[in-house]
């Protein structure tokens, strides 16, 4: 059974997740690569691809014609499943192929259940909550939910032939036929990002404001904080929706998914939705004046009170350290 | 121009979630009801691309008859009037979204030059209703975006990905998904939501086909089953925030 896994590139780590995941469900791994100019693909036999399948020819990102390449590839070589990452793109190219092949498409999963049909466990409320859904389709197509498996190559030990041993990879270019319909949609600029500071994604420390700090002026001390500890300023949805800070700030399920050593969220009540943004926090500071607020259920550490009066305290207190 | 703008009704969950007995569904006895951020971003795009080209905005939801209490709410920021399609509140899968929602569109008197989604829904984060309309249309699909503005027969968009700004430039018809930042919302104002009283909503009950992504029960995340340790009230908590801050050696 033939598992076909689009791939962005063999060194992104939600690609190689979904490698992994590819594996339980089949005992053949093919890899499918696009783009402009697809890396190497050899690295990938470490993931157990057997066969990496790339389209070559494609100028620039197109999701529907990246898609009729899929196509292409699932008539030739009839996977069981198609499965990639859940990414923007991983998701995009997929329902593509779901709404070109007229199939289901599971996005975001975890897990797969075999049956018929079978279940897959999938994540919903940007990871709130679960689902279990039977996928009727065949192929079938899913996307992997980033991190729900960590990408790990098969074992070097196992025996050559065998399910999860290392293996040579052979490289199978093709050119796709490609509708120009299909390429109306494509990337035709790529327009620098303006850097401004510590990202928010990749800091390791952020001090985030919510309806609690009470105007755009009383971030100053959510600032001063994160300034002090070289992080990021972050915040709630009810900040971006007064106007105090913009949207790039929000974290939470339509904002920034951060993974920082510490969050020190001040004046955040703890929706689901926000929560959703900061699950990867390895330490979690909040600072509310209500001992039932429900940021407190997923603390690791609480201080009780007026954000107004504890952060600029905390402040004097890291000078103070500093200065000793 | 005209734009139609596509939204579903979801519970507003608080900071934690219950499910119904039946796990098929959240219990909302205690709750609001709203749709993704990200569709109404969609929707306060809809009204200030008509309030800058003229035409006519549309908001269509497939949802049960409570939903037209989201219909109202997108007229009352100045979509000019609604599409309704009726079901029993049971779960439509994608598949089955999107042909309802095609099927509604081609029933339209006069064709929609944008068609905006939210980038993914609130509850099912599906991501790919728009996808599949676009399909069944013939219409090229823009996902993610955060900018937009019309240039003659054209609609150029740009998305943010890690590097910077992707920038697509399709023709109209288009369809499009949008994500929460694009624009900031207005709220409604009071004459708003009289005139909003008012406006017209088209309705109609399309047929369910049997999900081929079919639901079979909800299942809560596990709880962190973390204790918070209280380090102390207001300021005086200070040095211990800071004891924790130099245990992870940022201090
Ligand atoms: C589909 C969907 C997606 C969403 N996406 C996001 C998202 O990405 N990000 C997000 O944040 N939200 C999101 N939301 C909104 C979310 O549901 C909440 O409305 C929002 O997170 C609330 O923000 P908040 O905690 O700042 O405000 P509130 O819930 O009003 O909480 C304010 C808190 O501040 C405390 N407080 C008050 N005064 C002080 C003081 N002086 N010092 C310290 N604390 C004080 C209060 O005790 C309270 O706990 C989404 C909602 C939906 C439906
Ligand atoms: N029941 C519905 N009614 C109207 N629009 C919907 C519905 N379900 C999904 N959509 C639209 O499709 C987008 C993507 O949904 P999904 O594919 O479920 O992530 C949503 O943001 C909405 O704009």
């Amino acid at each position: 059974m033939t598992v076909l896994v689009f791939v962005e590139s063999p060194d992104d780590e939600l690609s190689q997740q979904a490698l992994t995941f590819a594996r339980g469900l089949g005992d053949e791994v093919h890899a499918v690569l696009m783009g402009p100019a697809p890396a190497p693909p050899d690295g990938l036999g470490a993931y157990g691809v057997s066969v990496a399948h790339v389209a070559a020819g494609f100028a620039a990102y197109a999701p529907a014609a990246w898609a009729q390449a899929i196509v292409e590839l699932v008539e030739r070589t009839s996977p069981a499943a198609v499965v990639g990452p859940g990414t923007d793109r991983g998701n995009e190219v997929l329902a593509h192929l779901a709404a070109k092949t007229d199939q289901p498409m599971a996005a975001n999963c975890v897990s797969l259940a075999e049956g018929d049909p079978p279940t897959v466990t999938r994540v919903r409320w940007g990871g709130s909550l679960l689902e279990e859904a039977r996928l009727h389709g065949s192929p079938m197509l899913l996307t992997v939910a980033p991190h729900a498996v960590a990408a790990k190559a098969v074992a070097p030990q196992a025996a050559a032939g065998t399910v999860g041993a290392p293996a040579t990879v052979s490289v199978e270019e093709f050119i796709p036929t490609v509708a120009d319909a299909d390429l109306l949609a494509r990337v035709s600029e790529r327009a620098g990002a303006v850097a401004s500071g510590v990202s928010l994604t990749d800091a390791d420390v952020v001090v985030s404001g919510g309806r609690g700090v009470g105007s755009a002026e009383g971030f100053a001390v959510i600032e001063e904080l994160a300034e002090l500890l070289g992080g990021a300023v972050g915040c709630s949805r009810a900040v971006t929706s007064a106007g105090w800070r913009p949207h790039t700030d929000q974290v939470g399920q339509t904002g920034t998914k951060i993974s920082p050593e510490i969050y020190i969220a001040c004046g955040i009540s703890g929706a689901t939705q926000h929560m959703a943004g900061c699950k990867g926090a390895k330490k979690l500071l909040a600072i509310n004046p209500d001992g039932e607020a429900s940021i407190f259920a997923s603390a690791d550490y609480a201080v009780i009170g007026d954000l107004h009066d504890i952060v600029p305290a905390i402040s004097a207190e890291i000078r103070k350290a500093r200065s000793a | 121009m005209n734009v139609l703008v596509c939204v579903k009704r979801v519970p507003l969950t608080g900071g934690k979630i219950v499910l119904t007995e039946d796990e098929r569904a959240i219990s909302t006895r205690h709750l609001g009801f709203t749709i993704s951020p990200h569709e109404e971003c969609g929707a306060e795009e809809a009204v200030r691309l008509v309030e800058g080209h003229g035409g006519t905005s549309t908001v269509l939801t497939l949802g049960p008859p409570e939903a037209e209490e989201q219909l109202r709410d997108m007229m009352a920021i100045g979509v000019g009037r609604a599409v309704h399609l009726l079901t029993d509140g049971g779960e439509w899968d994608p598949q089955a979204t999107a042909a309802a929602i095609v099927e509604a569109i081609r029933a339209e008197p006069e064709p929609y030059d944008l068609i905006l989604f939210g980038n993914e829904s609130a509850d099912a984060g599906n991501y790919q209703v728009a996808i599949r309309v676009a399909h069944a249309l013939g219409l090229p699909c823009v996902t993610a975006v955060k900018g937009l503005s019309v240039e003659g027969a054209n609609v150029r968009c740009e998305q943010e990905v890690p590097a910077g700004r992707d920038v697509y430039v399709v023709p109209m018809p288009a369809v499009l998904t949008v994500k929460e930042g694009l624009n900031l919302p207005r709220y409604p104002s009071v004459p708003g939501r009289l005139r909003a009283k008012r406006k017209p909503v088209a309705a109609s009950t399309p047929e369910r086909p049997e999900p081929r992504l079919e639901m079979v029960r909800l299942v809560l995340q596990p709880g962190s089953g973390k204790k918070a340790e209280v380090l102390g009230r207001g300021p005086d908590a200070a040095p211990a925030v800071v004891g924790i801050l130099r245990e992870l050696g940022l201090v």
